[in-house]
């Protein structure tokens, strides 16, 4: 049976979510092995072990590997992959950064932001955006691939109990170095794993508007907050709000769309998910095609009106 | 310094993209192509910074058909100096495109290479990570801050929670995101210039890449169309609706 090795994204202590989905993809491809890299992180090496399916944890603690650097992190995969038959990483922003470098130094052409595996090295991938989902057959000896997400179910992080094995890498490349991080902290869900998101387009014409608009709705049903490429240009709010063909990729049970015209880039991100409601006013605002509810009106109107009746039925 | 702006012509970024009927890719026959939005970035971050003083040379690169050289003349009208085409009719994937780009920076000597995140076709992400590694040297993805310092550079990434900043070793290798910059219009004027400015043709075989692809790709398909559903009349039926699926 085939080996795979899957790279962990964690905080030190807990896996990130995209993390299992992984898991997921991986276990249709062969037995799963986890990397967990960072430094100080020990605790975060334990929860892994415990997520059900995995056959082996390695552990590397090193402060060489403390924030993800691809340029250290790299080699100590490229090391580890002489045993495994494939890499799997999710498609996050760390994983977009790592999985590349790691296939360059294997010579393998990468699987990117795969949707499902087909066969032992078959698997479907969007192109174009999703407007084009292609089947793609890997001819390479090993195989690196990144995860989508939203397309596979999460694997239960709880209930197994893999061996842990510490493995040293070469450590740092002396190639770069980690400056700062300007995370932004939240109370609301994050959006990758929210099941109801309330996304505001371009429509809601000022940052403050903005946040006067769509952050109490948010509230009023627990729902993280996302936004257009349009509303993000125009400075309404941080770019980690972006869902989009080049932003994040959601899939909630409802994603609520306000003052969205539906651009294909837009809807690249949030087509997949459960129940789509828009609020625009233009009735021939492409977002309607694909919404399953629909409310044609003025949003600062409609949407203060919403947040209201949600709320007195609480 | 000199910089080097590899850069991809795809299909323009307003054009649906269409599924040929017997499912073997997309119909690229009569459709408008341009310039890769994020390799139009890093065209004009690569002239900012011969601008500023930091680059001293431009070069740009194209890996693809002879009809490629329209997406370097325009990157020649946005001021870039010259540029190189390795011309090929057959479509290479990133890790040939990376191992091409690895034989062309040998050459030329770059103190940086700036890219695009990633091509809105095939949508990899992939390239500029393949080439730091092929090259031995850093990278800083997903850019959209970039700074100059003595021997290094400080790159501001976005990530998935906000931003990461990272130092770099030069030579280095940057991917751009979509803040980076907003690319310049090119001026009739320089678009009339960048018909005089020296290009190259090459192909693969110069840098002794094969390019033969390791993905087959089996089929291409439409994604799973989403219908239309119903419009509500008001707010107070949209709450209805919103407590049938359990969210109020």
């Amino acid at each position: 049976m085939s080996k795979i090795l899957v790279w962990v994204e964690h905080d030190n202590a807990a896996i990130k979510d995209a993390t299992l989905a992984a898991v997921t993809a991986a276990s249709q491809i062969g037995e799963v092995h986890l990397l967990v890299a960072g430094s100080g992180c020990a605790a975060a090496g334990h929860a892994a072990s415990q997520i059900v399916g995995i056959a082996k944890v390695y552990v590397a603690d090193d402060v060489a590997y403390a924030n993800a650097l691809a340029e250290n992190v790299a080699p100590l995969i490229v090391g580890l992959m002489s045993h495994h038959d494939a890499f799997v990483a999710p498609a996050t922003s760390n994983g977009k950064n790592i999985a590349p470098r790691v296939a360059a130094l294997l010579d393998v052409m990468q699987i990117s932001d795969i949707l499902s595996v087909d066969g032992p090295k078959t698997f479907t991938r969007p192109t174009y955006a999703g407007n084009a989902i292609a089947t793609v057959e890997s001819s390479d000896a090993k195989l690196v691939i990144t995860v989508r997400g939203t397309a596979f179910i999460k694997a239960a992080p709880e209930g197994g109990s893999a061996p842990i094995e510490a493995v040293v890498g070469s450590g740092d490349a002396g190639l770069s170095s980690f400056v700062a991080a300007e995370i932004a902290l939240s109370e609301r869900p994050e959006l990758t794993s929210a099941k109801v998101i309330v996304a505001g387009g371009r429509a809601l014409k000022d940052a403050d508007t903005f946040q006067a608009t769509i952050f109490p709705l948010a509230d009023t049903l627990g729902a993280a907050v996302g936004a257009s490429r349009a509303a993000v240009d125009a400075g309404y709010v941080p770019n980690d709000y972006q869902i989009g063909q080049t932003g994040k990729i959601v899939a909630p049970d409802v994603y609520i769309a306000i003052g969205i015209s539906g651009a294909i880039q837009h809807l690249a991100g949030m087509k997949d998910s459960g129940t789509i409601i828009a609020i625009d006013k233009d009735e021939d605002a492409p977002i309607f095609q694909i919404a399953d509810l629909g409310l044609v009106a003025d949003l600062f109107d409609a949407v203060p009106r919403l947040t209201h009746t949600l709320q007195e039925k609480k | 310094m000199k910089i080097l702006v590899p850069v991809k012509r795809v299909i323009d970024y307003n054009v649906k993209p269409r599924i040929k009927a017997d499912g073997t890719g997309v119909d690229l026959a009569n459709v408008k192509m341009s310039m890769n939005p994020f390799d139009e970035i890093a065209v004009e971050e690569a002239i900012r910074l011969k601008e500023k003083g930091v680059a001293s040379e431009v070069v740009a690169v194209s890996v693809g058909p002879a009809k490629a050289q329209e997406t370097l003349r325009t990157a020649l009208a946005m001021g870039a100096d010259r540029a190189i085409l390795v011309q090929t009719d057959d479509a290479v994937e990133p890790l040939a495109v990376a191992k091409i780009l690895k034989g062309i920076a040998d050459e030329e000597q770059p103190g940086l290479v700036i890219l695009g995140k990633q091509a809105i076709d095939d949508d990899c992400n992939q390239t500029g990570q393949m080439l730091a590694a092929l090259m031995g040297r850093p990278q800083g993805t997903f850019a959209s801050e970039v700074a100059c310092e003595d021997e290094h550079l400080l790159v501001t990434r976005e990530v998935d929670g906000g931003f990461e900043s990272v130092r770099l070793a030069l030579p280095a290798v940057v991917t751009t995101d979509l803040r980076l910059n907003e690319p310049r219009y090119a001026s009739l004027p320089n678009i009339m210039k960048a018909k005089s400015k020296p290009l190259a043709t090459k192909s693969p075989t110069d840098y002794g890449v094969d390019t033969a692809p390791r993905l087959k790709t089996v089929k291409v398909s439409e994604p799973p169309v989403r219908q239309a559903g119903i419009k509500v009349p008001d707010v107070d039926t949209l709450v209805a609706k919103l407590k049938e699926l359990g969210v109020a």
